[in-house]
């Protein structure tokens, strides 16, 4: 069968720098560093000191207290998400077919946090004291069952995983779904709250994580100085609408999904592969669906981590995906502002490059300060708002060697 | 005894100490499901240093029986 169009109507976002898309985007365009000395637990014993925390985030602003209190801090960012980007889409409930309507909403970790106590009442109380709600608390899928009970979607309903690849594996999932007809609508996204000591030391003793404790050096990624990331938090939805479902209901379209790739570097559990040649091939592949040359492409929203690894090694699939127009286009990392929301990642850059194309506007890599000879691409210092942003990128890349890369295009 | 069933009960479920009556009916008035009833029974029976039995617990309809229940244990 031919494959139908999808787009975009609906956007949400719990992030490090504000809980709504509106609120969000403003503070990336006033490069907001959402970055601080660790809030939720004490790290007088842990090397790393900064994450990228949200904040001022009450479930009860999206659902009510007792369903709350049976989601892990996950699961509400997803629902709280969910909620905005339906909100926002128009749809009304009520009158559409929900048989139709799906959600792939994934989760890198679950829920880290609740292991975390629960371990701690095995160990000191005996397994008797393990709380019953555990399973059905911590389970990484729960993000996606529970924005299905919330919103009473009832079509296809799953949970990708693929570490930090996660956000962007579900929208180019989702995708698949509309075009090939399982679904008419679908929620999409990642979320994550791994903020935690287990996941925090976790990350750490792999020395994944920058260690710096200025919230302004410490994400900076293609710097020289780069060192490691910085652990953020947060969920990013969408909703994504087959074309003619959408233009029936006189729907306001965002942008469209014209491209999705999605490859395995069958090299290392946590490197990249060292030519990038995985990463390049997911931005070929979602530009040959995207039926157009790499030339056309305007904007790169890079996976950019601020690890030495991925960020030498992505400038390398750049390179090796848009050949000499890797020269001309424009890249930056919102990871500089946000830090790396892990599973929530690809879903939260995949929102900045809808708003890159409705706004011509392409956000700065932040605090990118002292140049990288190995990095030598326009990793966009200063923002980039006289350029008309018709295709945009948005790759990730996550461990286990799963690449993906998405490709939007300006709706007009 | 029951004062303090009925505050940990309101507190787990997020309600007022003044909607739950010994003889409320924790399924029918209050709401409360199979996976609310284990965390509460988890809950005395840290708090009384109790071992419940899991059979026992699907009988219970209301605070008072939960009462009668743990202070027939308190005292053997």
């Amino acid at each position: 069968m031919s494959k139908r169009r999808v787009v975009v109507t609906g956007m949400g976002v719990i992030s490090p720098i504000g809980n709504s898309v509106e609120e969000f985007w403003s503070n990336i365009k006033s490069q907001t560093v959402g970055i601080a000395p660790i809030d939720r637990f004490d790290t007088t014993e842990y090397k790393v000191k900064l994450a990228a925390e949200v904040k001022d985030f009450d479930p009860k602003d999206y659902m009510d207290g007792k369903i709350a209190r049976r989601m892990e801090l996950f699961s509400q960012y997803a629902v709280a998400a969910t909620k905005q980007a339906i909100d926002e889409s128009g749809l009304d409930l009520e009158k559409e077919d929900l048989t139709r309507f799906g959600v792939c909403v994934g989760s890198g970790t679950g829920s880290l946090m609740a292991m975390e106590q629960a371990h701690d009442k095995l160990v000191n109380k005996g397994p008797r004291r393990v709380p019953p709600m555990l399973v059905p608390m911590m389970i990484s899928n729960m993000a996606a069952g529970n924005v299905s009970i919330q919103f009473g979607l009832k079509g296809k309903c799953t949970n990708i995983v693929t570490a930090c690849a996660t956000g962007t594996h579900s929208i180019g999932e989702a995708t698949r779904y509309i075009q090939y007809g399982d679904a008419d609508m679908m929620v999409a996204g990642g979320t994550e709250a791994a903020v935690c000591p287990i996941g925090v030391s976790g990350f750490a003793s792999l020395t994944a994580l920058s260690e710096s404790e200025d919230p302004k050096r410490a994400s900076i990624p293609f710097d020289k100085e780069r060192n490691g990331f910085v652990m953020g938090e947060g969920a990013g939805v969408v909703v994504l609408e087959e074309y003619e479902h959408a233009k029936k209901r006189g729907a306001k379209i965002l942008a469209e999904v014209v491209g999705y790739g999605a490859t395995s570097d069958a090299f290392h559990i946590t490197s990249p592969a060292e030519d990038g040649e995985g990463a390049a091939r997911a931005m070929t592949l979602a530009i040959e669906e995207a039926g157009v040359t790499p030339d056309k492409v305007d904007y790169i929203n890079a996976h950019g981590t601020s690890t030495h690894h991925n960020d030498l090694f992505e400038t390398m699939a750049i390179k090796k995906a848009l050949g000499e127009h890797a020269y001309n286009v424009n890249i930056s990392s919102t990871k500089s502002m946000i830090g790396h929301c892990l599973g929530a990642a690809g879903a939260i850059e995949f929102i900045a490059c809808v708003k890159t194309v409705m706004d011509d506007y392409i956000h700065a890599t932040v605090g990118l300060q002292v140049a990288d000879e190995e990095c030598d691409l326009n990793y966009t210092k200063e923002p980039e708002c006289n350029k008309t942003v018709n295709y945009a990128l948005s790759n990730s890349l996550g461990f286990g060697g799963h690449n993906a890369t998405l490709m939007v295009k300006k709706y007009q | 005894m029951l004062e303090k069933l009925t505050e940990m009960l309101a507190d787990q479920l997020k309600m007022d100490v003044s909607e739950i009556q010994p003889e409320t009916n924790l399924k029918d008035d209050l709401g409360v499901d199979s996976l609310d009833i284990f965390e509460f029974i988890m809950a005395c029976e840290e708090e009384f240093d109790v071992e419940i039995d899991t059979d026992v617990v699907s009988e219970f309809t209301n605070l008072q029986q939960v009462a009668d229940y743990l202070q027939g244990l308190q005292g053997e």
